[in-house]
């Protein structure tokens, strides 16, 4: 490529820094520094008040059973169907079309449809009923039930968001040429033995992308749980939400987001460390 | 080590008019090497892919030591196979690459490691095998492919064009270290090229393959000393074989091919062409510079001069021949020079089927 | 033209008659691809069920929707609840307002982002990675992190509350994805006709408008549809900045707690409908968009 140089080109660039640096680079830091701050200068009483509040321990400790259950889930998931679409069976296009329909549903859509599934009076309770199975249904979004409330937001962010870990995981197994598989087919490697040592390991890069992209949104959930179970299965960004909105505190807010931070780059960095890319493969 | 046939396989894409392969049989012995040459989208690939069982047959059959294979999954086939783009697998070492098919199917790691070194030290990789691809050359990789497919003891060996990727000078060195390699082996070897040296130098027959058929199958010599067709003359050789089309005169002394000023000679025993056209192949080498009896002359155009011979092209009555003289050899161009054709290198054949005509 | 296969002098005698051809491997593969389609049907109930159930709940009669059990196909048919979720007070005007959200974000998120991403695509400079990083961690990091002091920010510039305040938001939101796709698209145009447009007489900045963006219209359309899904869907950003001037999905969740179920049957399946269209009109970009097309 000749008309490579070395001096930046500013005003290409110039605008989107700009906007970045005043709508990102700012409020981040105002953000860090309000969790610490109020008018008598440093102080940690936000944090106090904050690890006080029981909704806060429950929160999280929601989020991160959240985030161990749904990303392995996710991945098996989106890997077994990007799996089946490689096998290339018919209606294939249509399939793809249905499994991608979640990636435009927003948090807030994907609560809504399946509390009209989970609902008491919902379609669930109402096929259990019809086949007998139960008497008057279960209480799934009830909130004594902390058991049935996580299975409801964990089923709901499945069906949500899978699509999007398919979607990389697809785009990495096609960018893996044909050859290398068919390599192994012929020197007698068996479906799973071929998935153990062709395609898995060569998927490392796009797993990786896909882990951490996913982790960081799953970390951001909250419409979904508001959606079932309004306050009863709190999350930490629903605990931001209610701070700030309904208890007029924005300093607690930030501080709760900045634990949302830190345990996002937290993730990362496992990530980066533990799904070490195969030497020698780009 | 095994036998390989192929009976009337038939394939034809899907959206494609024509067939991949058109009723294409074949008969491979135990420990023969048989080269498929031809120019892309002949079906030479479609062919071997069919024998690995990574394409389906709409037709036909394929037996392999007696046993049926035409539809078996790829993996059941006990075959090894060495692709054109090599297929090392980049996230193995190279002792895990030697390796692969032997692991998979359960040898136990010290036999494994044992025939992973004797197949190393044969291609001279003992010294990169715990190595990762990435860190080898192009030359390298397509070594440690063979070696990968050689460990396996299998029944057929079936190279992809693993010649085509390597540059000019290792194709060279590389050609002779397999033909040496592979008949100290002796495993049935089904080899796709489109490179008509690679194919001379290797092959114990060659089946040259053109729209799906095989046009000719034979020993290399044969091949190329008795085209079958124009298309295999013209394809074997380089530079390939002159044709030169006229009409066949009947006179006192005998036939003449009447080229629309010159004539030569033609056999007795294609006389009943008198009237008729009919075209000469004749090899560029064969053409000597010379007088003599029923020498033509031709106008010399361009004399290229390529070290170990003179490339010459010339215009007899029109038609371009090209003639190999020795290289030291000299003249202008516009200058007229005597071409002697010896009878016994013509062949001899007819311009509307194109095939071969028998005068013995 | 007839073949002519020249056999060799000694035939391997075997090959008079060849063993029937064993069918069972055809067998396999047969069952095989009916279990595969089998698992792609389950997948795809698992997807589009919800859906559908959502869709016939949001058709169904206020009588219907309360009835329990409920059938799976309504008893009722009926537009009240649909109706009864456009008609709240501040759905129509949400609806107005995530409209003229997105496409405000799309212009402004092409305008600011696609130079950048051109300037990556065809530039090597130093500072190339930092910017790359920079961008990256934007959409990285979790946008609740921003959204207090955005907030505050926007009343202390008195913007707080409109849609002004959303769409920088979003556009903000958006910008990453924006470079990097818009960047990957100008890196897919080749530089040779640039080149040639620049040698036959263009500046760089004719050649870049009369060559480059009509080969890279297609990805950029794709771009700026991504863009609006995006921005139709963020909840989180469009409730903490606006209070009266919200946009759909905001405006349904404030309005959640108080809601009836038919509004929140209705609600659902509304903030569904566009994204049903959304994908099938990107269904081919979507996985293109990383460089590659759905083989």
């Amino acid at each position: 490529m000749t008309s490579m140089r070395l001096r930046p080109p500013w005003l290409l660039l110039l605008p989107s820094i700009v906007l970045l640096v005043a709508l990102f680079g700012w409020p981040l830091v105002q953000g860090v520094l309000e969790a610490f701050r109020d008018d008598g200068g440093f102080t940690l009483a936000h944090w106090e008040r904050l690890f006080a509040d029981a909704n806060f321990w429950r929160a999280l400790r929601n989020t991160l059973l959240l985030i161990v259950i749904v990303v392995p889930v996710q991945l098996a998931l989106a890997i077994g169907m990007a799996l089946l679409m490689q096998a290339r069976p018919k209606f294939a296009g249509g399939h793809f079309y249905l499994w991608c329909i979640p990636l435009a549903i927003s948090e807030l859509a994907a609560g809504l449809v399946w509390l009209s599934i989970f609902d008491n009076r919902g379609y669930l309770n109402s096929l259990l009923v019809g086949l007998g199975l139960s008497e008057n249904g279960v209480q799934w979004l009830n909130y004594e039930n902390t058991t049935t409330m996580l299975l409801t937001v964990v089923i709901a962010e499945i069906w949500r968001a899978t699509s999007l870990v398919f979607v990389i995981v697809v785009a990495g197994v096609q960018m893996i040429p044909r050859e290398y598989d068919e390599a192994a087919q012929v020197f007698g490697a068996s479906f799973w033995q071929r998935l153990r040592h062709v395609t898995l390991p060569l998927l490392g890069p796009s797993l990786q992308v896909a882990l951490i992209l996913r982790t960081i949104l799953a970390l951001q959930a909250f419409a979904v749980a508001q959606a079932l179970t309004g306050r009863d299965f709190p999350l930490l960004v629903g605990e931001t939400y209610e701070w700030y909105v309904n208890l007029q505190n924005p300093a607690v807010a930030s501080a709760v987001a900045l634990v949302v931070l830190v345990i996002s780059l937290g993730t990362a960095v496992l990530y980066l460390r533990t799904v070490r890319q195969p030497e020698g493969a780009r | 080590m095994a036998e390989v046939v192929l009976r009337d396989l038939v394939k034809t894409y899907p959206g494609a008019t024509a067939r991949a392969t058109d009723e294409v049989s074949l008969e491979i012995a135990d420990g023969e090497f048989m080269v498929l040459l031809g120019p892309s989208g002949c079906g030479k690939t479609t062919l071997l892919r069919m024998v690995a069982g990574l394409e389906m047959p709409d037709a036909g059959q394929i037996v392999i030591g007696g046993k049926d294979v035409t539809y078996l999954e790829p993996r059941r086939r006990n075959l090894s196979m060495v692709f054109q783009s090599y297929a090392v697998f980049p996230n193995k070492k190279v002792a895990d690459n030697i390796g692969f098919g032997l692991q998979v199917h359960g040898v136990p790691a010290g036999e494994v490691r044992r025939k992973v070194e004797w197949a190393a030290d044969l291609l001279q990789l003992t010294p990169y095998l715990d190595r990762y691809p990435a860190k080898l050359s192009g030359g390298q990789r397509q070594r440690v492919a063979v070696a990968r497919a050689i460990v396996m003891d299998a029944d057929v060996l079936l190279m992809d064009e693993p010649l085509s990727n390597l540059d000019a000078l290792l194709r060279l060195s590389f050609r002779a270290e397999l033909k040496k390699l592979v008949s100290e082996l002796g495993t049935t070897t089904l080899y796709v090229t489109h490179d008509q040296v690679e194919a001379l130098s290797l092959g114990d027959r060659v089946a040259v393959m053109r729209n799906g058929e095989i046009a000719q199958c034979d020993a290399p010599t044969a091949v190329y000393d008795d085209p079958a067709s124009q298309f295999v003359g013209g394809f074997l050789g380089s530079p390939p074989m002159n044709f030169l089309t006229g009409t066949v005169e009947q006179a006192a002394e005998g036939s003449r091919l009447d080229l629309g000023g010159q004539s030569l000679t033609v056999p007795a025993a294609l006389s009943a062409y008198a009237g008729k056209p009919l075209t000469l192949g004749i090899r560029p080498e064969a053409i000597e510079v010379a007088d003599g009896d029923g020498a033509l002359t031709g106008e010399l155009q361009v004399l290229e001069p390529l070290g170990s011979s003179a490339l010459l092209t010339t215009d007899i009555d029109g038609q371009t021949v090209k003639v190999q003289a020795p290289p030291s050899f000299r003249a202008d161009p516009a200058e007229r020079l005597s071409l002697r054709i010896p009878p016994e290198a013509c062949r001899w054949y007819d311009p509307e089927t194109s095939l071969l005509l028998e005068v013995r | 033209m007839t073949t002519e296969l020249r056999q060799p002098v000694e035939s391997t005698g075997a090959a008079a008659t060849l063993p029937p051809v064993d069918l069972a491997p055809l067998r396999r593969r047969r069952v095989r691809a009916a279990w595969v389609q089998a698992a792609c049907i389950a997948v795809t109930v698992f997807m589009a069920l919800p859906i559908v159930l959502i869709g016939l709940a949001a058709v169904s009669s206020r009588n219907a929707l309360v009835q329990f059990p409920k059938p799976l196909l309504p008893s009722e048919y009926s537009t009240e609840t649909l109706l009864a979720f456009f008609q709240a007070t501040g759905t129509f005007p949400a609806l107005g307002n995530s409209l003229l959200v997105g496409i405000y974000t799309v212009v402004w998120s092409l305008l600011i982002g696609a130079p950048a991403g051109y300037a990556l695509a065809r530039y090597a400079f130093r500072g190339k990675d930092v910017y790359q990083v920079f961008v990256l961690l934007v959409r990285a990091l979790p946008i609740v992190v921003l959204s207090v002091p955005l907030a505050t920010m926007f009343l202390r510039l008195d913007v707080y509350d409109t849609v002004f305040a959303v769409t920088l938001v979003h556009t903000t939101l958006a910008l990453p994805t924006t470079v990097l796709i818009t960047a990957s698209i100008f890196v897919a145009v080749p530089t040779d006709v640039e080149e040639a447009a620049q040698v036959f007489g263009c500046t760089r900045w004719q050649a870049a408008r009369k060559v480059v963006v009509p080969l890279a219209l297609p990805g950029l359309a794709a771009s700026s549809i991504f863009t609006f899904v995006l921005s139709w869907n963020e909840i989180l950003g469009a409730t903490v900045v606006t209070l009266g001037h919200r946009t759909l999905p905001a405006q349904v969740l404030t309005a959640l707690d108080e809601a009836s179920t038919a509004y929140r049957f209705a609600g659902g399946f509304a903030l569904i409908l566009p994204a049903l269209l959304f994908i099938f009109v990107m269904r081919r970009y979507l996985v293109n968009m990383w460089g590659t097309t759905l083989r």
